[in-house]
């Protein structure tokens, strides 16, 4: 193994392996510093950087930071790496790559930049993202076309696509539905009306899916739902013959991480196919679903790469989405703040979390969205989460998660609002999934400025959602 | 449950003059809050942050070590974990599972070690600690008792040291759980049989959200514990082996 080195400020800094070199090029955030694998000063985490901008991109094709042989994410990434998507850029460093992607994205070339794809690692996308300040993040996620559909159409330009989330610590079918026509009401709901189940047992996944699915068919929305229980308890929702739009899981950047999920790439692979052959799609067929985060490896304890050296929360968490790729997703998200203070500690390592994870699932080609939330022993208040969701919406996000009122009266943390979603879309003149707008429009509950509608009890034409309801 | 054809029917068929007082009906969830353009009035905004404001000081006002004591029945020991300060403790579990360097216990070879722990909410501690320690003895007869332990900057885990150092054959850990915006106040009881470091979650049981009126009162939880404390010292171990009579979950 290369040992590689800089001098800065007259100190010499060396970087024995490619795991440190990553680990220590990474922005501060505490769920280095809880792994062991942090810069120990500013310097030498800019000295990492640096020699980090030298590094040939090809270099991630041949050096690994978790093992090929021990690791079957590892073997995925590598065995399915397309070299020609790869060509535009293989002669290029980390740091010229990151001058390209700015170069292309200040010209407007979506093309040059969404065709890379295949070419590219979750390494290479990690280590060009560590070279970039937040608005460098933000510029070139913008211009990363990726565009998925099942019953709406997601990551077209100028929009903005919401997860609707009425999560009720009962599973309590009226209250869920209060939940949802109150976030219809608001223009919520078009990436998905997704629920995480209070408890994953497959009778109670069944009876929400068809809750679901009979509020969404006698709307006639067009959207998708999805109820985010274990693949396996969704295989044998499956099996029974129930409504199932996505096939929805948790994954992670390493084999031992998904092994601590209780799922493998052959599992995945069984239950994509189970959703695809119920063939439920109008306007694409992309059945899956995935929710990432950082931290998520080390809280498992499988954070671990080459030497059995801890590698940093971003890298891993990119591999993820080498996982998640595999699998066509319709939509996958990280989870920004949920995890806690001990792997993002406050406003400022949450805010850049969820744009890296925004470029870097942009730039592996995949639908990206983000849960912007927070833990009350987090140092993160409302303040942190809105800045967040205006930057996102800037770079081009393809859904943010919602709930009423900020607060998830289930899994007791806080996300966006339905009205922080109206918010965004107005600050940045965003819309709402086409299908899904024209669904508001045939709803009356749209203004004539395309804006969602505020509903009062006494106005007949607004209440139009409800009256059907009766009907 | 309820069919879910007539779910969204009776969500909203009531609805009368009022579908919003309906929608709020149904679920605690903050449904049908009105809005000030795209964002929320002022009085709900208001009323979020108020939520919010009880959680984060229910995180970040210290234990009041003293006034907890004076609370307590009989000698009272006080440990700290090797967390120095909050924000250390908030970032590096790991720290507030280990004791202070130089901390000293006596071995007491008695039955039980019960210790109090701030967590994430020394509010809870203050509020329920004593009345639970307090009901939690009373139903153990039998059973001979280390001084009450007061543990500050504490994680679950704590516990193992803790009653390693004691030589009890179980530990109870009273702990400030996680404050939600609803609660910031809810205190959650650990069982370990046979306590020492490197004890694993799913070795334990976990009785939570202890917090009358609202939650579980320090009878209902007391029997609990007590319960499976017996069970505990039958079967030699805690955990996912007593799965019957509890959950083991995931430490604070």
């Amino acid at each position: 193994m290369t040992v590689r080195r800089t001098t800065l400020g007259g100190h010499t800094y060396e970087f024995p392996t490619l795991v440190e070199l990553m680990a220590r090029a990474t922005p501060l955030r505490s769920g280095d510093v809880l792994a062991g694998c942090a810069a120990e000063s500013a310097a030498e985490r800019v000295a990492a950087q640096t020699v980090l901008a030298d590094l040939p991109l090809a270099t991630f094709l041949d050096e690994q930071v978790v093992g090929y042989d021990e690791d079957d994410v590892t073997r995925l990434v590598l065995d399915t790496h397309d070299a020609a998507a790869f060509a535009p850029v293989a002669s290029l460093t980390v740091g010229e790559f990151r001058d390209r992607l700015l170069a292309w994205a200040a010209a407007g070339d979506e093309a040059s930049i969404s065709a890379l794809a295949p070419g590219l690692t979750p390494e290479m996308v990690a280590a060009t993202s560590k070279l970039m300040r937040n608005a460098d993040l933000v510029a070139v996620g913008r211009r990363t076309r990726v565009v998925t559909g099942l019953r709406s159409t997601l990551g077209l330009p100028g929009t903005l696509a919401s997860r609707l989330q009425p999560n009720h610590p009962t599973d309590d079918p009226v209250g869920v539905t209060a939940s949802i026509l109150d976030g219809l009401l608001h223009g919520s709901g078009d990436a998905v009306i997704g629920i995480n189940p209070a408890t994953d047992s497959p009778v109670r996944t069944v009876a929400l899916l068809e809750l679901l699915d009979a509020v969404i068919s006698r709307y006639e929305i067009p959207t998708q739902s999805c109820v985010l229980a274990h693949v396996t308890t969704t295989l044998r929702a499956l099996e029974q013959g129930a409504p199932v739009d996505l096939v929805f899981q948790s994954v992670a950047g390493t084999q031992e991480g998904n092994r601590g999920f209780g799922v493998t790439l052959d599992l995945l692979a069984e239950a994509r196919a189970g959703a695809l052959a119920l063939g439920r799609g109008t306007v694409g067929d992309n059945v899956t679903y995935f929710e990432t985060g950082q931290g998520s490896a080390l809280s498992a304890g499988a954070h671990l790469g080459i030497g059995g050296r801890p590698v940093d929360q971003q890298t891993l968490e990119a591999r993820a989405y080498g996982v998640a790729r595999h699998f066509e997703p319709l939509l996958v998200n990280t989870v920004v703040g949920f995890i806690g203070p001990e792997y993002l500690y406050d406003g400022k390592q949450v805010l850049r979390a969820g744009l890296e994870d925004h470029f870097c699932g942009k730039l592996l080609g995949l639908p990206m969205g983000v849960d912007v939330c927070y833990t009350n022993h987090a140092e993160v208040d409302g303040d942190d989460t809105d800045s967040l969701m205006l930057l996102l919406g800037a770079a081009g996000c393809s859904f943010v998660i919602a709930v009423p009122g900020s607060d998830d009266v289930m899994l007791h943390y806080q996300s966006l609002s339905f009205s922080d979603v109206l918010t965004t879309r107005s600050v940045l003149g965003l819309r709402p999934a086409p299908e899904f707008e024209a669904w508001l429009a045939r709803m009356d509950l749209l203004g004539d400025d395309g804006r969602v509608r505020e509903v009062s009890a006494d106005a007949p034409a607004a209440k139009a959602l409800l009256a059907a309801a009766r009907s | 449950m309820t069919a879910p054809d007539d779910a969204a029917e009776m969500a909203i068929s009531a609805a009368g003059d009022d579908p919003w007082a309906v929608l709020r009906s149904a679920t605690r969830a903050r449904v049908a809050l009105g809005r000030a353009g795209d964002a929320l009035p002022t009085a709900r905004e208001l009323e979020f942050r108020a939520a919010h404001a009880a959680a984060r000081d229910a995180v970040h006002s210290p234990l009041d070590v003293d006034r907890l004591r004076a609370d307590l029945d009989g000698e009272v020991l006080v440990v700290a974990s090797a967390a120095p300060d909050r924000a250390t403790y908030l970032q590096r579990p790991d720290l507030g599972r280990q004791l202070a360097e130089g901390t000293t216990l006596p071995d007491t070879g008695a039955d039980l070690a019960v210790v109090l722990a701030d967590g994430l909410s020394p509010r809870a501690v203050h509020a329920h600690g004593p009345g639970l320690a307090a009901a939690l003895i009373e139903r153990l007869p039998g059973w001979s008792v280390a001084p009450l332990v007061v543990a500050t900057q504490a994680r679950v885990a704590l516990g193992d040291a803790i009653g390693a150092a004691l030589g009890v054959r179980a530990v109870v850990v009273l702990i400030g759980e996680r404050p939600g915006l609803s609660s910031a106040d809810s205190l959650g009881v650990y069982l370990t049989w046979d306590p020492r470091p490197g004890r694993v979650d799913s070795e334990r049981n976990c009785v939570s959200n202890v917090r009358p009126p609202h939650g579980l009162s320090y009878a209902q939880a007391a029997d609990t514990v007590a319960t499976l404390l017996g069970a505990a010292r039958e079967l030699g171990a805690s955990g996912v082996a007593l799965k019957d009579e509890g959950p083991a979950l995931p430490a604070g």
